[in-house]
């Protein structure tokens, strides 16, 4: 065959249909379209926190002089210093830290199961999903204790004034953070940390639900009937997307 | 289900160079992560600590995209309609962020 009757060939393929310009499987491709839409959300949150983040009064001073007031922007390595079993103690950023490291690693079992799943191996496959799941379900505890301490707050508190939902002006000493006052700086900050890391989170849950769906299958041997282990694949893309995510977060919350 | 093996399918052999490639990559994101880490406490806050952290955050979603979601082997046309949006969101994520920081002017 000629490369001229080729070539007609694929044209006549361009308006016939059944081709495939984009060279991914419908599954793969949904996905991608998704995970954009979803960089499109988080984006938002991004953008929303940089232009708050940035309207509010820096802290002026040395980070070790660090008092918390609703006048200023925290410094987060202040504010993210505890760690678990260890009551009152300054670790900054310990925590935040290994949790990152969690993601980071529970991504790589996840690229190893991909990988896996293109050499049709049932075992490897199985085993590093396993990982990727306990390093997932790892990373959401982490993620809850960091929540419950950030809601309850250090022992001392902090003396703020603020309007209340009565609309009234009051002065007190408050303890943790809601979505009205904390302890730690303007409203916002709270604010934003509950939507930024709780929607993240909220990703991270429906990931270790996909990675269970995922490891359940591969385990009893479905997408072995199947033929290939494209879910894998596809659910990998989500599970990195979901690192991606954090990677972002960690810089603009914890690190700026 | 079209495949010929009766007892499953045929396993692939480990390929080493690729495994390694693997971690050598989530060594480079780690080395990055403990970079950033240090230089949140050894160097003064400012313009040019957030510039390198937001480079040094570009730098790992460089390589997760294309190591682990291996977007760099996609055909072209699906590359660039992920890549070309990303590139305008950081950059209005910048934008807004100048923007936020006339409004402090204003405010205060």
């Amino acid at each position: 065959m000629s490369s001229t009757a080729i070539e007609i060939n694929s044209k006549r393929g361009v308006w016939g249909g059944g081709n495939q310009p984009l060279k991914a499987s419908y599954g793969k491709l949904m996905m991608w379209f998704f995970l954009l839409s979803d960089i499109f959300t988080f984006g938002a949150f991004l953008i929303t926190y940089g232009a708050i983040r940035m309207s509010y009064p820096a802290y002026e001073g040395t980070s070790a002089e660090f008092v918390s007031s609703n006048q200023y922007w925290p410094i987060p390595e202040m504010i993210f210093d505890a760690i678990p079993l260890v009551h009152g103690g300054h670790f900054p950023l310990v925590f935040v830290g290994l949790m990152t490291f969690i993601l980071i690693l529970s991504s790589v079992t996840m690229v190893l199961a991909v990988e896996a799943g293109h050499r049709n191996d049932r075992g490897d496959v199985v085993k590093w999903l396993l990982w990727t799941l306990l390093g997932g379900i790892t990373f959401l505890s982490c993620q809850a204790w960091e929540w419950s301490h950030f809601i309850h707050g250090t022992d001392e508190g902090t003396m703020i004034e603020y309007v209340n939902s009565l609309n009234r002006v009051v002065s007190e000493t408050v303890f943790g953070a809601n979505l009205v006052v904390n302890e730690y700086g303007p409203a916002a900050f709270a604010q934003l940390f509950f939507v930024i890391t709780g929607f993240h989170g909220f990703h991270v849950t429906i990931g270790v639900v996909l990675l269970f769906l995922a490891f359940y299958q591969a385990a009893v041997g479905i997408y072995e009937q199947r033929g290939h282990y494209e879910m894998v694949e596809k659910i990998g893309l989500y599970w990195h997307f979901v690192d991606l995510v954090w990677v972002f977060v960690f810089t603009f919350f914890y690190l700026i | 289900m079209a495949h010929d093996h009766k007892n499953g399918l045929e396993v692939i052999p480990r390929d080493p160079a690729k495994i390694k490639k693997i971690w050598m990559t989530a060594l480079i994101l780690f080395i990055i992560t403990a970079v950033e880490f240090v230089l949140a406490f050894t160097m003064p806050r400012g313009l040019l600590l957030y510039a390198i952290f937001i480079i040094l955050t570009i730098v790992k979603a460089y390589y997760i995209m294309m190591e682990f979601m291996h977007l760099g082997e996609e055909a072209k046309p699906l590359f660039y309609s992920i890549i070309v949006p990303i590139i305008f969101l950081v950059w209005l994520v910048i934008a807004l962020m100048k923007e936020g920081s006339e409004i402090f002017v204003m405010r205060w």
